[in-house]
């Protein structure tokens, strides 16, 4: 009994070992630089937009830019096609402000049967949520530290 | 020509910060939530020291884009709100940041309702 389970266990490592995507390392990287390259791209040829005909200037240019990425983002995420772009590119559309969209409306979307309000709206922010969490309490330390040191000096 | 090599700085400059994620993703057992973490909070973190802008000002989108750069906002908004009072000093970064933060929640969640979830076909 023994030998036989053995058998098949290395037969089954075996068969992993062999059909499992090898992650060839200099390709990954080389995919994550062009996609994000391009991604960080869009958003310089949305910023050159908002502000050469639009007129916009400063932080509402930022964040206009920001916005128009994360909705292209969660649609993209919802249509399917960013998670396609997630498997080819790795790090190269995750980094991105879409692949923070992308990481707000997977989840949502996959746990929709468990409602509105407790899937949808609450699954939201499985990855999300740290990441507000972190940038919020790091953004009021930073603000509290300058404000003393502004105070003192 | 002037557009021409700043996109060609922005593409640099993207392209390296999403390659070094793609470094921590095969080198070590990092979850992407985790990366967006230690992403954001590098920002955050350099621009405190004032670091930051000098990518932004190289590498212009090529450093927004990325999540570190949503970290840079957000201490760059609260650094300038610190100057004025206490009160922007704790709002400061949210304010700058909340284009973003606003624009994710509610497109996702509109976003999340229309779409059905594909990763079952594939």
């Amino acid at each position: 009994m023994k030998t036989s389970k053995d058998c098949v266990n290395q037969n089954y490592l075996d068969f992993v070992a062999e059909i499992s995507p090898k992650t060839n390392e200099k390709r990954s990287l080389l995919r994550a630089f062009w996609v994000g390259g391009f991604i960080c791209s869009i958003g310089q040829g949305l910023r050159y937009f908002f502000q050469e005909v639009v007129g916009l200037t400063g932080d509402e240019l930022a964040s206009y830019v920001s916005i128009v990425l994360i909705f292209l983002g969660s649609l993209l995420t919802g249509l399917g096609v960013y998670d396609r772009i997630g498997k080819y590119a790795g790090g190269g559309s995750i980094v991105p402000i879409t692949g923070f969209a992308n990481s707000v409306v997977s989840p949502a979307m996959e746990f929709k049967t468990e409602g509105y309000i407790y899937g949808t709206a609450a699954k939201m922010f499985t990855v999300a949520g740290p990441i507000i969490v972190f940038g919020v309490s790091a953004s009021v330390l930073v603000g509290l530290i300058y404000f003393v040191i502004y105070r003192i000096f | 020509m002037d557009i021409l090599l700043m996109f060609l700085k922005v593409f640099a400059v993207g392209g390296a910060i999403c390659t070094v994620a793609q470094l921590l993703i095969n080198y070590t057992k990092l979850t992407s939530g985790k990366i967006l973490v230690i992403f954001l909070l590098s920002g955050a973190v350099l621009q405190a020291f004032g670091l930051y802008q000098y990518i932004v000002d190289f590498g212009g989108s090529g450093a927004t884009v990325p999540i570190s750069g949503f970290g840079y906002l957000l201490s760059k908004g609260a650094m300038e709100g610190a100057k004025e009072s206490l009160f922007k000093a704790i709002t400061g970064g949210i304010t700058a940041a909340g284009g973003g933060i606003a624009s994710a929640i509610v497109f996702g969640y509109i976003f999340a309702v229309l779409f059905k979830s594909k990763s079952k076909k594939n």
